[in-house]
């Protein structure tokens, strides 16, 4: 846990997929504190993995955790929010979430507990208040402002803005060094980005790699990747080549650049691929 | 055609074991222990009686012949996606085919489609996207005018397509259902064939995705049948089931012997009809 700004705490993820031997705390999880109240962003992999946050909270401040972020519906950032139920605290989602979980809790649920064993995750989470465009949380003295994102990693990203200490706490809107996943529009990603390059945050977090990078800066690797990869399925659409061919061909140029790169990038390519076709 | 309950659940029970889908695992990392102690429980004896029941389902005991110079079937062996597996199934130019079935041995219901071929089709190359639940023989049958079937296999490797939810959220999955495209994949010449690519927005919910809100699996709802005619002349029927990939994208011959009008016809178990027509050759829409 490191305090990436005054009252801004970030454990790093391991650059991994999930596996017994992590935990699932493969994403930058973390929590801010305001002068009356405490906000997690996000809550971690697994219920152990929400657990140690929680502790590392206690370690930090004995205020009152009163809202559980939950910046999209993918299991490393999400599973770990069973954790928090004593505490009793505002979930806080995209409006799209609720239908997100619905539709893939149990299947995220049986694959995690496949691999880390029964009652590692516990029943869905559902969030318990839901944002449409913006709102604010007042931790006292300390403002988060949300945005709810238009498709873009998911189609249920919500990122976090604590003016405070000018951080943009962008969860999976940004990936460095660890190869980001598409799972929401390829478009609709770098439009995001774009919004979020003109925010007056200097320093952002990412859902993956390092827990603090400097802003717009940080950004321009996944975009430089995203952009790559919109170019060169376009072109190989265009040239007729099958989508499991583009899969194998499509932004080969990016793979120095990135950890996990086999492990995602054929996926991005077949996302980007059937959301492009339609063009 | 639909599939049962208890099949449906002893089926997710069998996928179970495959990885996230996001973040995503790729098929290869699929290959952890449970996975590989649960394929390699079916040997090569159980997955030839699974064909040959299967054979005697679909066929009723008609011989089915080794179908090479007739039919060929191609897959990835390592399907990075299990819910969008491409298929491919070239046919020997000249063959005289009424139709040509396609069978997931594996998958809840292994019929994934069957084509037959009016006078307008150039059933020279097919392509499709399906869903693959768990390592399985998939098998292409030409069925001959006179009859006879031949037969082409490959084995595919990749699993959990079946479970996978559609998109992060079913109801948006409905929003554009119906809505289709059709790319001609080459030059229009009256009377010479030509290949186009239909793409179809539908979810095809096979039952097997569960809604964690309701607690139920959301219900299936999936095309069954695609009809395809050229100035009122039919290029092919399909009957498919729930094995077609969410957003369905089909590549077939056809030989326009003048400018004229493909028209679609797209039915799914819902009774929901879906028209479409594609002027020929302006082609898309």
């Amino acid at each position: 846990m490191s305090e990436v700004a005054p009252g801004l705490f970030m454990r790093r993820g391991v650059d991994e997929d999930l596996s017994a031997s992590n935990d699932d705390a493969i994403a930058n999880i973390g929590f801010v504190v305001g002068r009356d109240a405490v906000a997690v962003t996000d809550a971690g992999g697994s219920l152990s993995d929400g657990r140690r946050l929680r502790a590392s909270i206690r370690r930090v401040t004995p205020l009152p955790i009163r809202y559980v972020l939950m910046s999209h519906v993918h299991p490393d950032h999400v599973f770990g929010a069973g954790a928090f139920g004593a505490d009793r605290p505002t979930y806080v989602g995209h409006a799209a979430l609720p239908g997100a979980l619905a539709a893939r809790w149990e299947y995220y649920r049986t694959r995690t507990e496949a691999v880390l064993g029964k009652d590692t995750v516990g029943p869905v989470v559902m969030p318990t208040m839901l944002v449409k465009e913006r709102a604010e949380l007042d931790l006292g003295g300390r403002v988060l402002e949300l945005t709810a994102h238009a498709a873009a990693h998911t189609d249920c990203d919500l990122s976090a803005f604590d003016r405070e200490s000018s951080t943009l706490i962008a969860a999976d809107l940004l990936f460095v060094r660890r190869v980001p996943s598409l799972d929401g529009s390829l478009k609709g990603w770098l439009r995001e980005l774009a919004l979020l390059k003109s925010l007056p945050a200097r320093h952002a977090v990412p859902g993956h790699g390092p827990t603090s990078v400097k802003w717009p800066e940080g950004g321009r690797d996944l975009e430089r990747y995203l952009q790559v990869l919109l170019r060169g399925t376009r072109a190989a659409i265009k040239k007729g080549v099958e989508i499991d061919a583009a899969a194998k061909s499509v932004a080969l140029s990016e793979r120095g650049r990135w950890v996990l790169f086999d492990d995602y990038n054929g996926h991005n390519v077949l996302q980007a691929f059937k959301e492009l076709e339609w063009e | 055609m639909g599939v049962t309950r208890s099949l449906v659940l002893s089926m997710l029970v069998l996928g179970s074991a495959a990885l996230l889908v996001a973040p995503r695992v790729p098929a290869a990392q699929d290959d952890t222990a449970a996975i590989m102690k649960q394929h390699a429980a079916e040997d090569a004896a159980e997955r030839a009686a699974r064909w040959q029941s299967l054979q005697q389902a679909v066929f009723g005991g008609r011989a089915v012949q080794e179908g090479a110079g007739v039919i060929q079937i191609e897959t990835p062996e390592h399907a990075l996606d299990a819910a969008l597996v491409p298929v491919t199934l070239t046919l020997k130019p000249g063959t005289a085919v009424k139709g040509v079935y396609l069978v997931i041995d594996n998958n809840p219901a292994p019929v994934a489609g069957h084509f037959t071929f009016g006078p307008r089709a150039d059933p020279a190359v097919i392509k499709l996207r399906v869903r693959v639940n768990m390592y399985t023989y998939i098998h292409a049958v030409a069925e001959g005018v006179d009859g006879k079937l031949y037969v082409s296999q490959q084995f595919v490797k990749t699993s959990g397509g079946c479970s996978a939810p559609v998109g992060p959220d079913n109801t948006e999955a409905l929003k554009d259902v119906g809505l289709m495209k059709l790319h001609l994949l080459g030059t229009f010449k009256p009377g010479k064939p030509l290949q186009a690519q239909l793409m179809i927005r539908h979810p095809n919910f096979n039952g097997m995705q569960m809604d964690q809100a309701t607690r139920t699996f959301t219900p299936a709802r999936f095309i069954r049948t695609i009809d395809a005619s050229y100035d009122g002349a039919q290029v092919f029927h399909l009957d498919s089931d729930i094995s077609l990939s969410t957003d369905p994208v089909i590549t077939f011959g056809f030989v326009p012997d003048r400018q004229g009008t493909m028209k679609l016809l797209v039915r799914d178990s819902d009774n929901a009809l879906f028209n479409h027509s594609f002027d020929v050759p302006a082609g898309s829409g």
